[in-house]
């Protein structure tokens, strides 16, 4: 495989053309934010519905790359009707393996594998973690009883 | 065309290069030039041979090294029509707008007092003035765009009309429009409604790639930078009228900007000299010397001439090309060679992967205008920007891989 395909996986592309869990709203929502990231003009609204302490809900919208928007579609598919705690823990597996760590729950994750290859890419890594960074924000912020919250990340200078 | 690129090409050693078994396409310019032999060359001189402090020794080596500094002063202040007393070196076109920021607007400009700056411009000729218009509590006044890219001179002449507007600070050439502002009308416009007021233009844009005179711009200050008209990186100037130098009070104090120190404190050099604290960048402003005469052997207007002919190339086949949207005027009597577009349906850092993967390099994302995209509705775009040694065979590799990244983004139904 070429860089450009190992990036650009047919999966990852799948997820793009046509994203799981994308939408604009969420019915009985608890918690939405609004991350980005002001130096590639990435932006994301993410949605939870947790009940019973479980991920019931989950919806994202957005505007970026092919690999912020993928990569949230897979966490959707592998996080929702999860616990919130094993969703946290997902959330870190993802981070880690962002930095070059082996998942020790590489099933779990699903599709977000395909995103391993990206640790080798360090201008994209913020792209694919955009989605679970705000999540883990999500949960964060629903857990301290609020109901929204708005985070810029800082990336590189590009 | 004007010149013989290929010939040209061969001055540059980056251009050797080859990225994945392709020919390397530069078209990021804009962002940063390509180095010729020649400025290589003379900053090597500077370390292998003349290597000492300026301003200081009264040995042969420091005699060198000084008329390699003040030759670049010499050299800025020939090809832009300047007084060499005028020429500042500071680090980039950055740091000179805060020098004019720091050195006159802050402390000029109050309550009561408005600073007109536009929408186009890019950040560096905008934080600093809104971070002294904070501190100072006077008004910032924004020229708005127009559809197509143009500064709307009439909203202009609104804005300026009360006589309370004692700065303005616009572009001369937008990094991301690529639109050439007509100085000499806003800068007409600026004083008729206060002949007091300063004309501060960010030429960082302009200088590497067409004719610039001064005189006939009617600026009294302009920022450029070295690296983008083939001298090195870590060198700019604010090129001033010396009546406005010496109106202003140093930004960066310490050695070799002062006539006297005591105990009880410190009387100024002259100008330039007062605006440039501790050692220079000398080596840089050998290979700037070096970039200038470079840039003048080829002829400004030969530039600006081979420029117009191959962005109108560029251009027309970029709109022809089915998704890509350009932004900014479409005629190249109006604009530079910098293009900004967007391809429908594919992001540009995806458009920027593709492209890398073809040796084709162009810049991504927000371009340091930011408020600029706002107001345009878009968050990134692709930029292709042109130089003296672009032609037109490296027209089919960029039009390849746009026509790459859409087959293989297409079908996600977006923009």
């Amino acid at each position: 495989m070429s860089e450009l395909e190992d990036l650009y996986q047919e999966i990852i592309l799948d997820h793009y053309r046509s994203p799981r869990n994308r939408a604009p709203g969420l019915a009985g929502e608890d918690a939405h934010v609004h991350h980005s990231n002001p130096l590639c003009g990435d932006e994301m609204d993410l949605r939870v519905r947790i009940r019973d302490g479980v991920l019931d809900g989950l919806a994202f919208d957005g505007e970026g790359c092919s690999i912020s928007q993928a990569s949230a579609s897979a966490m959707s598919v592998a996080v929702l009707g999860r616990p919130v705690d094993d969703v946290l823990e997902l959330v870190e597996q993802f981070r880690l393996m962002m930095h070059g760590e082996a998942p020790d729950r590489a099933d779990d994750l699903g599709d977000g594998m395909v995103f391993e290859g990206v640790a080798r890419f360090p201008v994209r890594v913020k792209c694919a973690l955009l989605g679970w960074m705000a999540l883990r924000d999500a949960v964060d912020t629903f857990r301290r009883g609020e109901e929204a919250n708005d985070v810029t990340h800082e990336g590189d200078h590009e | 065309m004007t010149f013989d690129v290929a010939t040209l090409r061969k001055e540059f050693p980056t251009l050797q290069r080859e990225v994945g078994g392709r020919r390397l396409v530069y078209l990021d310019s804009a962002a940063t030039s390509q180095t010729p032999e020649v400025v290589l060359a003379a900053m090597e001189r500077y370390y292998r041979y003349s290597r000492s402090n300026v301003h200081r020794g009264v040995y042969r080596l420091a005699e060198e090294a000084t008329d390699a500094y003040e030759g670049a002063r010499t050299a800025i202040a020939r090809l832009v029509g300047a007084d060499p007393r005028g020429v500042v070196f500071t680090k980039n076109a950055t740091e000179a707008c805060n020098l004019i920021a720091y050195g006159w607007v802050r402390r000029q400009l109050g309550p009561g007092d408005a600073l007109l700056c536009t929408v186009m411009e890019h950040h560096a000729n905008m934080v600093p003035f809104q971070h002294a218009a904070q501190d100072r509590g006077f008004e910032m006044r924004y020229v708005p765009v127009t559809e197509d890219g143009q500064l709307d001179l009439d909203a202009a002449a609104q804005l300026v009309a009360d006589g309370r507007v004692r700065f303005a600070a616009f572009t001369h050439v937008s990094n991301m429009l690529g639109t050439i502002n007509d100085v000499p009308r806003i800068a007409a416009l600026v004083r008729a409604a206060n002949p007091d007021a300063i004309v501060h233009v960010d030429g960082t844009q302009a200088v590497p790639h067409l004719p610039v005179d001064l005189a006939a711009l009617g600026a009294d200050s302009y920022a450029l930078t070295g690296h983008k008209m083939f001298g090195p990186t870590g060198i700019g100037a604010l090129v001033a009228d010396p009546a406005l130098l010496e109106r202003m009070e140093p930004f960066l104090t310490g050695g070799d900007m002062i006539r006297d120190v005591t105990l009880a404190g410190a009387t100024w050099n002259d100008v330039p000299h007062r605006f440039e604290a501790g050692t220079p960048p000398i080596a840089e402003a050998a290979g700037l010397a070096a970039a200038v005469t470079f840039l003048e052997e080829l002829g400004t207007e030969r530039v600006r001439a081979h420029e117009v002919a191959l962005g109108e190339t560029f251009l027309a086949a970029l709109r022809a090309t089915d998704g890509v949207e350009v932004h900014g005027p479409h005629d190249m009597a109006q604009r530079g060679g910098a293009i900004s577009f967007s391809l429908e349906g594919v992001h540009p850092h995806d458009v920027g992967a593709v492209l890398d993967d073809r040796g084709v390099c162009v810049r991504v994302g927000h371009h340091c205008c930011k408020p600029l995209m706002r107001e345009m509705g878009v968050n990134a775009t692709v930029r292709a920007s042109l130089h003296v040694y672009n032609d037109e065979d490296d027209l089919e590799p960029l039009l390849e891989g746009l026509s790459a990244a859409r087959r293989m983004f297409a079908g996600s139904g977006r923009a």
